[in-house]
């Protein structure tokens, strides 16, 4: 996982509140086998209203989403990250995120960051007046700034270390793996394999 | 600025229990215990070993795909197995299998298992079948194991005295890349059953009823162990088919001390360790047990004189009723929620309060699932079923657990008991307990199911389901409306 330190690009203002993961991800892309190439599925209910702000010519390059409160409230599914992500969006902001989805979009590199409301509000408002304009999210620093506004965000210290060392799970795991090895080496000889029968 | 080498605690820990400091332990801390890598310190999870991996072709898809766009190998293939179920006809197994998306993924795993160098039992080979059937019959699933797979009902395997529970997507992929799953401890729960079941009652009421005392979220949180001379007199297939349903209560894990029922199950299993090695190995699963002082989050007691056979009349695993009981008044219950649930739940069930269980007509009974599929499940319903005609217009499917299961039965002689009976004999697979594959209800039929869920669609849009013991099962084909196994000649029960 590529590490997050700073991240400039077009902001997306998404006025509503409590956009579930079925409004992120509708369950029939939930088919698939793979893990990537979620994008067309991203808001694929939402896109199909002409006025829906994806849809607008000036945001389609958009990879920082400024949302309204109870972002990716809703059933568990992880593919609500994976869709964000494979269209481009590198961070999200709201004042109030479903727990599980924060949970997922730390582990795969999402940056999710608390801003309180009538801040994401002010956001909203230079965003509106200068569609299409690109944002900084610095996690150092834990700002998001626009020409002429800065606000600052809230992302728990575990999540933060983790995203600034470009860290998924088994990334943070591996990082034991010499204790994985010591482990193995202590594992009793009759233990199961699934090796076929008469493989040594 | 940030340190690179300590983390920070994790924002999400739990600090639920704190195992080091108690000295008796439950057989849930042992195992644990025994496969700690690393304590977690300052509430981050602890880092546990997982012994053995069971992948299947739902789940396992996109964990590959992320190994794949990290380069990463699998660690261990040698703990690791893959079986294709969920997805796989019944019948006419060597044509091509017609709907896509059933096609797609297990043709993933095939794929899947050749580049990562995996052992695959795919439809059509001996060992193919339910994940939680297959584990067991190999001699794979041993005391005092961790077992894992993308599966909720992964908790079967905790019959044996392993800790096993289901895990996402992106647990596969991290169990598949390191062998190890970063957890927090789970509380534990005892639910001790003592007594003698009668004739006709077997595991499947116990579990029922169990969840009925507890409610569908009694578990959370918990690893249940069930104790007691009613659960020490359990075959393995019994114990099996309680720890399946642990997950109907909401439980991550359910899980049975070893004893000498369960090294008699696994001893001479193609897995199992031998010789020397086998001594070894009982002489450890002995130690397994919980310490008589051992101390339980919580306990729960259940009579099993008391225990009648079981159905339910909702849609939870929890809304049951003895068969011998009625479908109930929403209006007598005093939680608003739970009356909400059960008025939502007989409008889609179509049932009336008031309404003998044993009035219920069915369209269908389906006698498969990792529940009871295995073969003494086919046993019991063969025993009851034998010589008999299914009773007119009910569809009657025996899906066994494996097809190592089916040639047992054929061995037996149990598929001409079945056919004789007017039942469809199938070929291994997860078919109608969720309906992924082309075994469904049509809308508005019923079933009487030896499966574990009974929700909403489950076995097909619209399809009411009872969930039921392989008695019941039997005895409610036979007379075409929900019936007990006493309904029909007490003389030929096991
Ligand atoms: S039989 Fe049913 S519950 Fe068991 S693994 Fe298959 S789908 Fe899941």
């Amino acid at each position: 996982m590529e590490p997050f330190t700073t991240h400039t690009g077009v902001a997306v203002p998404l006025q509503r509140s409590a956009v579930d993961t079925d409004q992120i991800i509708p369950a029939v892309y939930l088919k698939r086998v793979t893990k990537t190439g979620f994008d067309d599925a991203l808001f694929a209910h939402l896109r199909q209203q002409p006025d829906f702000v994806l849809n607008r010519p000036e945001y389609v390059r958009g990879s920082i989403l400024v949302a309204g409160p109870d972002f990716g409230t809703g059933s568990s599914r992880e593919h609500a990250v994976w869709a964000l992500r494979d269209y481009g969006f590198r961070a999200v902001f709201s004042p109030r995120f479903g727990d599980i989805f924060r949970g997922n979009s730390g582990k795969q590199g999402l940056l999710t960051g608390v801003i309180p409301e009538p801040e994401i509000e002010r956001v909203w408002r230079a965003l509106a007046a200068q569609p299409g304009i690109e944002a900084t999210v610095d996690l150092e620093a834990q700002t998001l700034a626009l020409p002429g506004l800065a606000v600052p965000f809230e992302i728990d210290a575990y999540t933060r270390w983790r995203l600034l060392e470009g860290l998924d799970d088994i990334g943070l795991t591996l990082r034991d793996e010499t204790r994985i090895t010591e482990f193995e080496a202590g594992r009793e000889a009759w233990r199961p394999t699934t090796l076929p029968i008469g493989t040594p | 600025m940030t340190d690179s080498t300590t983390a920070p605690a994790a924002s999400a820990a739990s600090t639920q229990r704190t195992p080091s400091t108690r000295t008796a332990k439950t057989l849930a801390e042992k195992v644990w215990d025994a496969h700690l890598v690393k304590r977690g310190e300052d509430g981050a999870p602890d880092l546990i070993y997982i012994d053995l991996h069971l992948v299947h072709e739902v789940t396992s898809p996109q964990a590959f795909d992320g190994l794949r766009a990290e380069g990463r190998p699998v660690r261990r293939p040698d703990l690791t197995i893959a079986t294709e179920d969920h997805n796989t006809p019944t019948v006419d197994i060597d044509k091509p299998i017609a709907d896509i998306t059933s096609r797609t993924q297990i043709e993933t795993l095939r794929r899947n298992a050749a580049e990562f160098g995996i052992r695959l039992h795919p439809l059509g080979d001996a060992e193919q079948g339910i994940v939680h059937v297959v584990g067991p019959q190999l001699g794979l699933t041993q005391p005092g194991i961790t077992v894992v797979c993308g599966d909720s009902h992964t908790s079967t395997h905790g019959a044996f005295g392993a800790m096993a529970f289901g895990i996402g997507t992106s647990e596969v992929e991290h169990v598949l890349a390191t062998q190890t799953l970063p957890l927090t401890p789970f509380k534990t729960m005892a639910i001790t059953v003592e007594g003698t079941l009668k004739p006709g009652v077997t595991a499947k009421d116990v579990i029922l009823a169990v969840i009925a005392k507890i409610g569908t979220n009694g578990g959370q949180g918990y690893v249940l162990e069930y104790r007691g001379s009613a659960i020490r007199a359990l075959s393995m297939e019994g114990r099996m088919t309680i720890c399946n349903m642990s997950i109907e209560a909401g439980a991550r894990a359910g899980m049975v001390a070893p004893d000498d029922t369960t090294f008699a199950y696994l001893k001479g299993r193609p897995h199992a360790p031998k010789g020397e090695q086998w001594d070894q190995a009982v002489a450890y699963w002995r130690t397994l047990a919980s310490d008589d002082d051992a101390v339980f989050d919580a306990e729960v007691f259940l009579d099993a004189d008391e225990l009648e056979p079981f159905v339910t009349w909702g849609t939870n695993p929890g809304q049951g009723v003895t068969l011998a009981g009625a479908v109930p008044d929403p209006a007598s219950m005093a939680d608003p929620q739970q009356r909400a649930s059960a008025e939502r739940a007989l409008e889609y069930m179509d049932l009336a309060p008031g309404t003998p269980m044993k009035d219920i007509r069915v369209d269908a009974v389906f006698m498969g699932s990792c529940t009871n599929s295995r073969i003494e499940d086919l046993r019991a319903f063969a025993s009851i079923v034998k010589g008999r005609r299914k009773a007119d217009g009910v569809r009657v499917m025996v899906v066994p657990g494996s097809a190592r299961v089916r040639l047992e039965a054929e061995a037996e002689g149990l598929d001409k008991v079945f056919t004789d009976f007017g039942a469809e004999w199938r070929f291994a697979g997860c078919s109608m307990c969720l309906g992924m594959n082309p075994d469904q209800l049509a809308p508005g039929e019923r079933c009487a199911s030896t499966s574990n869920r009974n929700f909403e669609g489950r076995q097909g849009k619209g399809g009411r389901t009872h969930l039921v013991s392989p008695l019941v099962a039997a005895a409610t084909a036979i007379r075409g409306t929900l019936s007990s196994p006493s309904d029909v000649a007490s003389e030929v029960l096991v």
